[in-house]
């Protein structure tokens, strides 16, 4: 089985938005091995024609009527922001101005 | 026998006959956490002046002559990854270390609703990660029973703090045996409800088709009280089950005689539980034998591959339910300079999550990723389904199963902290009732080295009333219940 490349725990890494160092990187990566290991286990089993379970207890799809209930109070959710101006979240400029 | 090392139904009798008021049953026990907390360390926050002003006001309730509810009045410690208005609540995280909920969690406003005091927030691994609470990002807590040894986890927190007698009862989550297990190594009662029984909402989220909220006590009756409060269907959950919640406290007592029992074999002779543990277990089963059950034993084929399969599945939906920790909108944000928006949700989420919980995220978004996903995630889910098929063909011929809770007892502090392989081995026992849904429920059944010894009841989706009547009887027949740790 191929082990995972420092390349593709950086993809990872950046997929997942976690800025790793370099020694992280390397540990993540021996672990991320691991998976294989764990991989190379169940692959002794046929699931041939088996089913996946996301779910273990059936459920369907649930519905209710499509009324306005409360909601929690804007001023209340911005209290947890690390930045906010009145009841938007404040964050550096991500898109260029035109 | 003092106020704080009373069961809660000890205690509710003594409340509903107005001999001890709410606010002395609260205040012994904050007297007991004066004593003790400094060697525990079971909580994180705690809540003294919220909780004697609704201890007074249950108090004043009653004296009006107001019905009030068996639990009103029965302090309760709460794991701090339940949402708690205007309460810290870390997730024993720094990425949420100031985070404060504006709502409660259903089961936090039930237990309020129920007239439970609320005592303070408990301990545990970061995110739910973790079989010994020391993934915690602030505090090691100790195992009552040996100051030196884990209380276990991710629920050590909640564990402790009842074994010490800090809070009369807690709540505890449970995803892979964070009830369980720590309930086991703490001598507590310890229940992971059938999926869908009790609601998740305001439950902050580690895997989402695996958690579960469930009691965490110091005997059978107290566990069955709380699953009474907390149980039933929640328009708020859309997974909650819409499934009567029978009278668990009720329908305790029943004869065990004609109940056939299944010892899960691989699951008791595997390798790895501990040869103490083994034969406490098979003690237990002859004094279950001696009550009425017949016991035979049940094939578990596929219980070995529960590990590989809980430790892809798992780490793929935390990935998922942890990427809301962007530092945006709630939690920490990095105060580094960052170059982009990118930068700045890459920055804050290293900062603020723990080494376990980085790679758990890490490994998730691997075998979900493209390429990886068919071989790895699906499989996963396929190899989930052989797993709970090996509990349907049991239950069909059995009215419950029974395995060791955990193949040890309680491990020093610091000992399998190392060990990444050992410290997930502790859940083997645990983690297959998680992958198939169904209810299980871990009671004390003696000692070994000292340290306690829980078995571990699992049971048809639904079936908590049949495993709390079974696990009452044992209990009753024993005296392992009343023995307190030396603390």
């Amino acid at each position: 089985m191929p082990e995972v490349s420092l390349d593709e725990v950086r993809h990872v890494a950046k997929l997942a938005r976690l800025a790793l160092s370099d020694e992280e990187l390397e540990r993540v990566r021996r672990e991320l091995n691991r998976i294989m290991d764990y991989f190379a286990e169940l692959q002794q089993l046929d699931t041939e024609g088996i089913g996946d379970t996301s779910h273990a207890i059936p459920m369907t799809d649930v519905y209710r009527q499509d009324e306005i209930g409360a909601s929690l109070p804007a001023a209340k959710i911005v209290q947890n922001a690390p930045d906010s101006v009145e009841n938007f979240f404040r964050v550096p400029a991500f898109m260029e101005e035109e | 026998m003092e106020l704080h090392e009373m069961t809660a139904w000890e205690l509710a009798g003594y409340l509903h006959n107005g001999e001890v008021s709410a606010e002395e049953a609260v205040q012994a026990c904050y007297d007991r956490i004066e004593g003790v907390e400094d060697r525990v360390r079971a909580f994180l926050t705690l809540t003294p002046e919220a909780a004697l002003e609704h201890a007074r006001e249950i108090d004043e309730l009653r004296a009006s002559g107001e019905h009030l509810p068996a639990t009103a009045g029965i302090p309760i410690a709460q794991k701090d990854l339940l949402c708690t208005d205007s309460i810290a609540t870390t997730c024993a995280s720094k990425i949420l270390e100031n985070f404060v909920p504006p709502y409660n969690a259903t089961v936090i406003q039930r237990c309020h609703d129920a007239g439970m005091i609320m005592i303070g927030k408990t301990n545990m691994d970061e995110f739910a990660m973790g079989s010994s609470t020391e993934n915690s990002a602030f505090q090691i807590t100790a195992n009552p029973w040996d100051l030196q040894c884990v209380p276990g986890g991710s629920s050590g927190g909640s564990a402790a703090a009842v074994a010490a007698d800090e809070a009369t009862t807690a709540l505890g989550s449970d995803t892979g045996g964070s009830i369980r297990q720590p309930a086991s190594l703490c001598g507590l009662v310890g229940i992971k409800p059938t999926y869908g029984r009790v609601s998740r909402y305001g439950l902050i989220a580690y895997a989402s088709s695996l958690d579960q909220i469930g009691p965490l006590c110091k005997d059978v009756r107290d566990a069955a009280l709380l699953m009474s409060v907390i149980s039933g269907h929640d328009p708020l959950d859309a997974t909650s089950a819409e499934v009567a919640v029978p009278d668990y406290t009720g329908t305790l007592g029943r004869d065990l005689h004609g109940l056939k029992g299944g010892i899960a074999h691989e699951l008791l002779y595997g390798e790895g539980i501990d040869p103490a543990v083994r034969d406490t277990i098979e003690q237990a089963v002859k004094q279950l034998g001696s009550l009425g059950v017949e016991f035979e034993e049940v094939a578990m084929p596929h219980a070995e591959y529960s590990l590989p399969c809980y430790y892809i599945i798992a780490p793929a939906e935390c990935s998922s339910n942890l990427a809301r920790y962007d530092g945006v909108r709630y939690g920490h944000r990095t105060a580094q300079p960052t170059a982009d928006i990118y930068d700045l949700f890459a920055k804050s989420r290293a900062e603020g999550f723990g080494p376990e919980v980085r790679l758990r995220i890490i490994k998730g978004t691997y075998v979900l990723s493209a390429g990886y996903y068919d071989a790895y995630y699906l499989k996963a889910l396929k190899v989930r389904t052989l797993i709970k098929s090996d509990f349907d063909k049991a239950f069909a011929d059995h009215d419950f199963l029974i395995c060791p809770t955990s193949p040890t007892v309680a491990f020093k502090i610091g000992e399998k902290a190392n060990d990444p392989l050992a410290m997930k081995l502790a859940d083997i026992c645990t983690i297959p009732v998680n992958l198939a849904g169904i209810p299980a429920l871990s009671v004390p059944c003696g000692f070994a080295d000292g340290l306690p010894v829980g078995m571990q009841l699992m049971g048809a989706p639904f079936s908590e009333d049949l495993l709390l009547q079974v696990a009452y009887a044992y209990e009753q027949s024993t005296d392992w219940h009343s023995r307190r740790p030396a603390l």
